[in-house]
């Protein structure tokens, strides 16, 4: 029992802001005394009446509270998670090929890359040539470049799956040396830089060294071999580069 | 069920907060000055138009912008070359000379970490100056303050366009100071170990067509190239 507003409340077990009215046994619960006094007591009915108004603006009130903690919740839950998701999940994650490394018996690692002539060809840019590769490219003249040649390739590996591309440059007429070299980009393990002699042996093997190296290929050291094969039995591939790496990191590393 | 949905307007939101903030974050500002400006060396500045279709060829998977050129290069379709781009290009000296042709290859990093402001991609120069000789310059570059400031802006504007000035070292690596490491080949260049630095000048940019206005600058410490005049 209690005295609010002059009014006597029998007590329900609920306080008379109950937060959830529909819980209480019907006829117990403060709105349903609220309902009893006004019937017997209709002196009171104006204040019986702003007492449920408030009731209800409390309920409701408490309902879009609890609304809103959600959503305060839920904006914090989405913060985070996107901060995790940012922080946690790869934004990059690039397909590598099985490498196909056979180790050498006098230490070091060997690598065969093929490229298959004509379908892996990106550019040939030469001057004074009428049929660059690929139609419509606008190679600047010959009077800057002499017979500079530079080609651009698609790198396999020996089952013949993509693994990079590559540009070979050659020269015979630069002025401060003849050259023909290498740049071989991978794009999940580095990139090599090749030199390459300008004779190749008799077997028109021309070797060459790694002169530098990026990523995994940084640390390593090792010799570079081309050939072009021309008696290919491949569907269309008229002829193949074949480019043989045998390297080896430093000696003396510390495990 | 309407708790539901509070709590997943609210995640939305939150997410988007998030990113709204990422995105002004203003502690990720991009390098504006070459850590080559106060060398003592010899440098030499090759420029070159970043806009494809200016330069000689450029390829990619062909789905991303900007598009191939010529148009009938091949594409690098095959899953393992599917995230790289080739660029061959015209170099130019400071007074507008062509001085070389370079070939660019471009491969995004799986160092890239977004929460960090770090967009990278590892790239590849082989570089041939008639007259001088031929070298690699090797470097990680940070493309996110150019996302930021340049590609975002273009997407989300109603003409999928971005017209302003533009202008950061895009070279974050690999040496310690933020250059990239250069390997010189041939001829003058033989043996040369040095520093580079790449820089992007952008101001122009179309949603639909990629660059519009756009140079790059290669900065090259030689340290010990003598010049051909003497």
């Amino acid at each position: 029992m209690a005295q609010v507003a002059g009014i006597t409340w029998v007590s329900c077990g609920e306080p008379l802001t109950a937060r959830r009215v529909g819980l209480c046994k019907p006829g117990l619960c403060a709105r349903s005394q609220i309902a009893r006094q006004m019937m017997s007591r209709p002196s009171n009915l104006t204040k019986l009446h702003y007492q449920s108004r408030r009731i209800d603006r409390q309920q409701t009130h408490h309902r879009v509270n609890r609304l809103f903690k959600t959503f305060i919740f839920g904006i914090i839950l989405g913060a985070l998670g996107a901060g995790a998701l940012m922080y946690f999940a790869p934004a990059v994650n690039l397909h590598r090929e099985r490498s196909l490394i056979s180790v050498q018996p006098n230490g070091g690692s060997m690598e065969r890359f093929q490229i298959n002539l004509p379908r892996d060809r990106i550019l040939v840019g030469l001057a004074g040539v009428e049929d660059s590769i690929p139609a419509g490219l606008d190679w600047p003249g010959e009077d800057f470049l002499g017979d500079m040649q530079a080609e651009a390739f698609i790198v396999r590996n020996e089952n013949n799956a993509v693994v990079g591309v590559a540009s070979r440059v050659a020269s015979s007429t630069e002025e401060t040396g003849a050259f023909i070299e290498w740049v071989v980009h991978f794009p999940a393990r580095g990139t090599m830089y090749v030199q390459m002699e300008l004779t190749p042996a008799e077997d028109g093997v021309r070797d060459g060294v790694l002169r530098a190296g990026t990523q995994d290929f940084l640390p390593l050291t090792g010799r570079i071999r081309e050939q072009f094969v021309s008696e290919v039995d491949d569907g269309d591939v008229q002829g193949r580069i074949v480019l043989e790496a045998t390297l080896a990191g430093p000696l003396g590393d510390e495990e | 069920m309407r708790y539901f949905v509070a709590l997943l307007i609210g995640m939305l939101t939150g997410a988007v907060l998030f990113g709204a903030g990422f995105y002004y974050n203003p502690f990720m500002n991009q390098t504006m000055i070459s850590p080559l400006a106060v060398t003592n060396e010899k440098v030499i500045g090759l420029s070159f138009s970043a806009v494809p279709q200016e330069g000689i060829l450029y390829t990619n998977n062909g789905d991303s912008v900007p598009a191939p050129h010529p148009k009938r290069v091949a594409k690098l379709l095959e899953p393992a070359v599917s995230d790289t781009t080739v660029f061959v290009t015209e170099l130019h000296d400071g007074s507008g000379d062509l001085a070389g042709i370079g070939i660019k290859f471009s491969s995004r990093s799986e160092r890239t970490r977004l929460f960090g402001g770090e967009a990278l991609a590892n790239s590849a120069w082989h570089l041939y100056l008639p007259g001088e000789g031929t070298m690699l310059v090797d470097q990680t570059e940070n493309y996110w303050p150019y996302i930021r400031e340049v590609r975002i802006p273009a997407r989300l504007s109603s003409g999928e366009n971005w017209r302003g000035a533009f202008h950061g070292i895009m070279t974050s690596g690999p040496s310690a100071l933020g250059t990239a490491r250069v390997s010189g080949g041939s001829g003058l260049f033989s043996g040369l170990e040095s520093e580079a630095v790449e820089s992007l000048t952008a101001r122009g940019y179309s949603a639909v067509q990629g660059p519009v206005s756009m140079t790059g600058t290669l900065t090259i410490v030689l340290p010990r190239v003598e010049s051909t005049d003497e």
